[in-house]
């Protein structure tokens, strides 16, 4: 039942089930503190206690199936040195900095290259189907009849991989709660702890909130693994449209990157910020008729039956279902969809996408509209392939679409799925779900992460970092996992070699304070309100137009909300005050990122960037600008594209993932 | 404190402080009914009352504050022929016709024309002031120093008057009852009475709920007005996000048209369902701008350099006289925001900001943000602005004057500022509308689409008037909306002493009622008025978009009808305010298919409607120039083709006064 | 049902109802405890249904249904989306969804993969 049926038929409000524990604080210690226990934090935990560490994880959620990953996963990138894979791990982190113009994270992708498949086995042993052990895709061009592996995208070079993903998060869970790891469930990481309360100093542990009980928890580590998820909620916030048909959710707050900047760690492409195609403001994910991601190789039909083509990067049709699954150029792969590049994909890693000419032939009335799936033309493998499979096993498919569809009778043997009727002339059918026709142009998303040096440890000493919120340019499912559990085996050996610092008091006690004012002020203000209000500043001073001026106004129209509205929140239960929390926190990001678009005096294409006051694509912007926090001031400095490759590293990819992989 | 602080204070929940009745019926009889008490329905109850009959209003809120033109005006359209006005009704007939290929409703425009400052010379009898008694504007070019009226958008032609206009509704509506008027407030009229209770009959009355009490009403009239508002709703849904902002709100829903759709009138224009709306952006005129309320107001842009203002041909200019003026000496600036839509030429329009605005933004040569700049002005036409616009327009003196001078604004000294949007957007006049901030397959049913009339305001079914800016199609703004009321009001009392009362049809009685009262006895239902409202939103912004073809059209018409058998029985109302809340929905259903039935009747594509048919592309050919009025019979949707200058066909004269003399006098005195 | 006319509610929060119980719902609360989002509680009554209170929070990704070891638990898509998945049958032409008026017979076919 929900509270509305509650209320109406008992004439009484629910008493807060919790007991109240406000004014409670609870001190844990361990070698390594993981925030964040979404897949990326499970495999860190699990790897720092491999590692011989203690271990304890803060998750917002629970850890069963929280963060982005924990609703599923049907394929897996990046699992490179698999038995059949044709692309080396030095391929694979070269063409990811060649696509994006070298605006991703060469580094990071070459560990993922290195160790993701190792990862991937490892999932397989706590539990996670990853063959076709059952022989059900026996003969199919996607499987590999020796290993029974079975590949999504590229069938030639073979190195991502169809995987039954649905139950991996409680298989992780469980994995990481039998090795020991202590999870601190429903606690909203508020800040780190730095030594003697300095920014830029050694990260030493960090403050939570239960939401709950509304106690607070003090964590000393030794070293901090941060693996967050994205942020949601800053440039688009309208949570009664979106969340049933969004793939992020409400506890996606970059909290961890939040915390990470208040501390003064150094953060890069925090100035990108595309249109935010995935607002949620379209249809539930692959709930509708779609070709791509999850549905690459359904076959598209439109109203009449006529059959709507693949193509190639250089817009050939394909007739053979083969051939949507080969590279566009001979001797290249298909680098993966999905996985952060989208600034970026030369024609020689992109993914086989609807015929480009389909709207002019709309418009022509050579096809007509609605489109359909019409996966009865596919074989019966590669139809039982994508909806028992992919649709069965990807995130939030399992009930929503699976359960759900087949229950109401939807049989893909004979139905075919209806794509939503739009305007394609402004975006391409293959986001079709997404809804790019019902999502506002200012509606945007953020990127960027910390800088990571080859340990994925930030600028700031004993702070490391994990999976996609935190690492800018890393990818997606399978890549956090593996960041995250090499991320986990480098803090346990930080851990390892230094000694514990006492948290300085003082900090805690003004965290504290500010953690719970809201209970105190008896204000008028809600999340909600201050959330909405955050989104609005984001979309107007942190939007298409951008000056140096206008930024400058955003900074302080943000810190104005702060300051004002925001000392005069309300919150009536502790789920109420953490989202006050994240809120709050939200500010902070929002000043993080026009503060970085600031920074970055130039427009550059590789990062989709643009300011209005320097409209020309510039090649000496062609770097990182590293920002941070020193004493409360900003500070800036340029960063080479290729700075894993440059002194005081090795220019060789395999020599550096030598020298820093291990201790 | 809102009901949340109520629930945490208490620990209990309040309970429903009216006492309910679902489906008590309530049987009221008067010669005329008004459907809507807004400023058109309570000039046509006004009106009607003078001639003689007994008036009740139906009103969906509380007719002191309701309609659009409930929080206020400042100022009035078509007062062509006051005093001081170049400007005669055929003038402005004729352009208006003519600027939009005659997609719009040249006689509504006549009347207008004709009794537009005979309708502001009544309301001044009734309390608003509509001219600078003061003296405050002593020797601007904005008033006449004889008569003190004073003029908006066009200094040389003085035909849109300056109006005080914030108390507008109460007074009115202090005179609608003074006069006697039947009024029932929080009724929602979801069904017209016709003769015999079927479809294209007369129509005898009209039938609804109390959102307090969920009673029934049955009103039995000779006559009906319908002056009910415009809509949102059907094509765009989100109240947490939109509700601040809107010049709409949420009782607005069309409701005129659906009932008139449902009863078998004739409807045109309904083919024009717009993208965008003015919803997502910020709260109606609180931000820095140049068009409308603020027209003149200067504009400087972050480094205080002046946006010039343009003439509507484009040439920039110097003097501020100019802003006010048409572009070109032949021509008058005719108004804006009077429904004319995409016009054929820019001659008439009001002067905006510099054309090239967006590339000088681009370019680098203008830097954001804008500001309004009052400090610039003359401290008379800064006053002008602040002082009577600002204070005076709906939505305007409590939410910006009263607000922001309470937070120390001062136009003396500081400038306001714009909205930050990308460029583009920026062009759009009215830049608090935030066109950046909305989904582009929004869809506004605010287009000129309504019910056709004869010279009476009288629809195609016997005793049904249509009055206001919205039911009567292609009619304009809030002056527009009293002309038409008062003059239909008139109408309509004229009819009811020509014919008897009917009795109505007990069958249809039931039906409604079965209807209606569903949702409080679905024991299991599960769907909310906004689950089924989001529902719809979305099923209109798919399927009647940008792209239409038959068959998408035909598919929007089955998930509609299909939502209404599935979900739309599954339906809950906790109490009458969701359950009118719900039947609304069930009417916006109904709405939706009649905008899908529009556009399918028009098998072209069309420029000046905004108007794009998939499959048949070609634009404006000239068989297909015309008004397709649509309506039911027995359910099924009927179409033909009708003249755009049809009023002054026979069995009328081309000779626009000659049709007026005859029918803007009683029946019994036509020839 | 007299009860639901008595009391001065706010509208409904969220897209729907969100998630619905059936009988078979021994009130364990485990779906409470899975939720990342954490928008049920426990009802006050012992062994009765959870309350969904966060009803706009909830993202839809079924953990909760997955979790109930009863089966009592549906997740309700919204109207909007249910609109808006519609399936043609290719033979007949005709069209389908979840939540229609007179459903098909449910399709059986587990999903793909042997991990119960």
């Amino acid at each position: 039942m929900n509270w509305h049926e509650y209320v109406a038929q008992t004439g009484q409000v629910p008493k807060w089930p919790y007991e109240l524990g406000y004014d409670k604080e609870t001190v844990i210690s361990c070698d390594v503190l993981v925030v964040g226990g979404g897949v990326a934090g499970c495999r860190a935990a699990i790897a720092a206690r491999q590692g011989g560490a203690s271990v304890v994880v803060m998750d917002r959620g629970f850890s069963k199936r929280s963060g982005e990953g924990g609703a599923g996963v049907d394929h897996w990138h990046g699992a490179v040195t698999n038995p059949c894979s044709k692309v080396t791990p030095r391929m694979y982190s070269e063409a990811a900095m060649d696509t994006t113009d070298g605006f991703t994270n060469g580094l990071a992708r070459y560990i993922i290259g290195k160790e993701g498949y190792d990862t991937l086995l490892e999932v397989e042993k706590m539990g996670v189907q990853i063959r076709d052990e059952d022989d059900e895709f026996k003969g199919s061009i996607f499987r590999d009849d020796e290993t029974k592996l079975m590949f999504a995208y590229d069938i030639e070079n073979k190195h991502c991989l169809r995987i039954y993903g649905y139950d991996i998060k409680p298989c992780v869970d469980r994995e990481m709660r039998r090795l020991g790891a202590k999870v601190l469930d429903r606690t909203c990481v508020t800040s780190l702890l730095t030594e003697g309360g300095r920014q830029g100093a050694r990260v030493i542990g960090a403050t939570g909130v239960n939401d709950r009980t509304g106690e607070f928890v003090v964590v000393k580590a030794k070293a901090v693994v941060i693996s967050a998820g994205r942020t949601n909620r800053l440039w688009g916030f309208a949570p009664e449209l979106t969340e049933s048909q969004s793939m992020c959710n409400l506890n996606q707050t970059a909290l961890g990157n939040t915390i990470g900047w208040r501390a003064g760690a150094e953060f890069i492409g925090m100035e990108m910020s595309g249109r935010a195609v995935l607002s949620g403001l379209g249809y539930a994910p692959y709930s509708t008729g779609n070709n791509n991601n999850t549905y690459q190789g359904a076959p598209t039909v439109d109203r009449n039956g006529k059959d709507v083509y693949y193509a190639n990067a250089y817009g050939k049709l394909l007739y053979d279902e083969a051939d949507i699954f080969k590279a566009s150029d001979e001797g290249s792969f298909i680098i993966g969809h999905g996985i952060g590049l989208d600034n970026g994909y030369k024609p020689q890693y992109r993914i086989t996408t609807t015929d480009p000419e389909l709207w002019k032939k709309v418009m022509a009335g050579e096809y007509q509209q609605p489109f359909y799936n019409d996966m009865t033309k596919l074989p019966a493998t590669s139809r039982r392939m994508i909806f028992g499979l992919m649709l069965a096993h990807e995130g939030k498919c399992r009930v929503p679409i699976y359960k759900n569809f087949t229950q109401w009778g939807f049989d893909p043997d004979k139905d075919m799925l209806q794509y939503p009727v739009q305007d394609y002339s402004r975006f391409p059918i293959d986001t079709s779900w997404c809804g790019p026709e019902n999502t506002p142009a200012n509606w945007r998303g953020g990127g960027g992460g910390y800088l990571v040096d080859w340990r994925l440890q930030t600028s700031l000493p004993g702070l490391f970092a994990a999976g996609c919120g935190p690492i800018f340019g890393h990818g997606c499912h399978g890549e956090s996992h593996t960041s995250g559990r090499y991320s986990g085996r480098q803090a346990a050996l930080y851990a390892g070699q230094n000694d514990a610092v006492e948290p300085d008091a003082e900090q805690i006690r003004r965290e504290r304070e500010r953690c719970y004012a809201p209970i105190r002020t008896n204000g008028d203000v809600g999340w909600k309100e201050l959330n909405y209000a955050i989104a609005k500043i984001m979309q107007d001073y942190c939007g298409d137009y951008k000056t140096e001026h206008t930024l400058d106004m955003g900074i302080r129209r943000m810190n104005d909300l702060f300051e004002t509205e925001g000392q005069r929140m309300y919150a009536s239960n502790p789920h109420e005050l953490v989202r006050v929390i994240e809120s709050l926190s939200l500010c902070e990001l929002g000043i993080a990122y026009m503060e970085a678009a600031k920074a970055r005096r130039g427009s550059v294409k590789g990062l989709g960037f643009f300011r209005n006051d320097y409209p020309e694509y510039d090649e000496a912007q062609k770097k990182h600008i590293p920002i941070s926090l020193k004493d409360g001031k900003v500070h800036t400095r340029d960063l080479s594209l290729y700075y894993h490759l440059e002194a005081p590293y090795s220019s060789d990819l395999e020599e550096n993932y030598q020298r820093y992989s291990q201790a | 404190m809102n009901w949340h602080e109520y629930a945490i204070r208490h620990g209990k929940l309040p309970e429903w402080p009216y006492e309910i009745n679902y489906g008590r019926e309530n049987v009221v009889e008067s010669d005329v009914l008004v459907v809507g008490g807004g400023v058109a329905g309570c000039r046509a109850a006004i009106a009607a009352l003078q001639q003689g009959a007994s008036v009740a209003v139906a009103e969906r809120g509380f007719t002191k504050r309701s309609g659009l033109g409930g929080a206020g005006v400042d100022h009035w359209h078509g007062a062509v022929t006051n005093p001081c006005s170049k400007i005669t009704p055929e003038m402005y007939s004729d352009t208006a016709m003519q600027i939009c290929d005659g997609y719009t409703n040249g006689l509504a425009r006549y009347i207008i024309g004709k009794e537009g400052w005979d309708t502001l010379l009544e309301l001044e009898e009734m309390g608003v002031q509509i001219r600078d008694e003061d003296d405050e504007f002593k020797d601007t070019m904005f008033r006449d120093e004889e008569t003190k009226l004073l003029f908006a958008y066009d200094v040389d032609n003085k035909h849109c008057l300056r109006v005080y206009g914030n108390n507008i509704k109460p007074c009115l509506d202090t005179e609608m009852r003074r006069l006697g008027t039947d009024v029932y407030d929080r009724t929602c009229i979801t069904a017209l009475l016709t003769d015999g209770g079927k479809q294209g009959a007369r129509v005898i009355g009209a039938m609804g709920i109390n959102d307090r009490t969920g009673e029934f009403f049955i009103f039995k009239a000779k006559a009906v007005v319908i002056a009910t508002g415009g809509g949102k709703r059907l094509g765009t849904f989100a109240p947490e996000l939109t509700e601040s902002q809107s010049m709409f709100h949420t009782n607005l829903t069309n409701m005129g048209h659906t009932i008139a759709w449902n009863a078998g009138a004739e409807l045109v224009l309904m083919d024009q369902l717009f993208a965008g709306g003015i919803d997502a952006g910020y709260a109606p005129y609180s931000m820095g701008n140049a068009d409308n309320t603020y027209q003149g107001a200067p504009t400087v842009d972050a480094k205080g350099t002046r946006v010039q203002h343009a003439s509507a041909a484009g040439e920039l200019l110097t003097e501020e006289r100019q802003i006010f003026q048409s572009a070109r000496p032949d021509t008058f600036v005719i108004g804006h925001g009077i429904g004319l839509g995409p016009t054929n030429t820019p001659d008439y329009n009001v002067s905006t900001l510099d054309h090239a605005l967006n590339d000088k933004i681009s370019s680098g040569e203008l830097r954001l943000p804008l500001y309004n700049d009052f400090s610039l002005l003359d401290p008379k036409h800064r006053r002008l602005i602040w002082g009577l616009m600002l204070s005076h327009e709906g939505k305007t003196r409590v939410p910006i004057y009263e607000t922001l001078s309470k937070w120390g604004f001062d136009p003396d000294k500081d400038m306001l500022q714009y909205a930050i949007t990308n460029a583009d957007m920026l062009s759009h006049r009215s830049s608090w509308a935030g066109l950046e901030h909305l989904p582009p397959n929004w869809l506004i049913t605010a287009g000129g689409g309504g019910i056709v009339t004869d010279w009476r305001l009288q629809g195609s079914l016997p005793g049904m008037f249509a009055a206001g800016g919205f039911p009567l199609f292609g009619s304009g703004c809030h002056g527009e909306a009293q002309t038409t009321g008062r003059y239909a009001g008139r109408q309509a009392a004229w009819f009811a002493a020509e014919h008897d009362a009917v009795e109505p049809d007990r069958a249809q009685i039931e039906r409604e009622k079965n209807e209606l009262y569903a949702p409080v006895e679905n024991e299991g239902g599960d769907v909310s008025w906004k689950e089924l409202n989001y529902a719809i939103a979305r099923v209109v912004q798919d399927y009647c978009g940008k792209y239409k073809t038959e068959e998408i059209l035909d598919l929007g018409i089955k998930r509609l009808k299909d939502l209404r058998g599935a979900e739309g029985m599954r339906t809950y109302a906790n109490n009458p305010h969701e359950l009118g809340r719900l039947v609304e929905c069930y009417r916006l259903i109904d709405l939706g298919i009649c905008y899908m039935e529009a556009a399918k009747a028009r098998k072209a594509s069309s420029a000046i409607l905004g108007f794009s048919r998939v499959d048949y592309p070609e634009t404006d050919p000239p068989e297909w120039h015309c008004l397709l009025p649509i309506s039911q019979l027995d359910g099924k949707t009927r179409v033909r083709k009708l003249p755009c200058d049809y009023y002054r066909r026979a069995p009328y004269s081309d000779v626009l006064s000659d049709n007026y003399d005859v029918y803007s006098a009683p029946a019994k005195m036509e020839v | 049902m007299l009860t639901m006319k008595k009391f001065a509610l706010p509208n409904q929060s969220g897209p729907c109802r969100v998630l619905s119980f059936d009988d078979k719902c021994v009130g364990c609360n485990k779906c409470v405890n899975v939720c990342p989002m954490d928008v049920m509680i426990p009802n006050p009554e012992k062994g009765e249904e959870p309350i969904v209170v966060f009803t706009e929070e909830c993202w839809f990704c079924g953990g909760c249904v997955q979790e109930c070891p009863v089966g009592a638990l549906t997740l309700v898509a919204p109207a909007k989306q249910r609109i808006s998945t519609i399936w043609k049958r290719k033979e007949t032409g005709e069209e389908f969804r979840v939540g229609m008026t007179n459903p098909l017979p449910p399709v059986t076919t587990p999903p793909s993969g042997n991990r119960k």
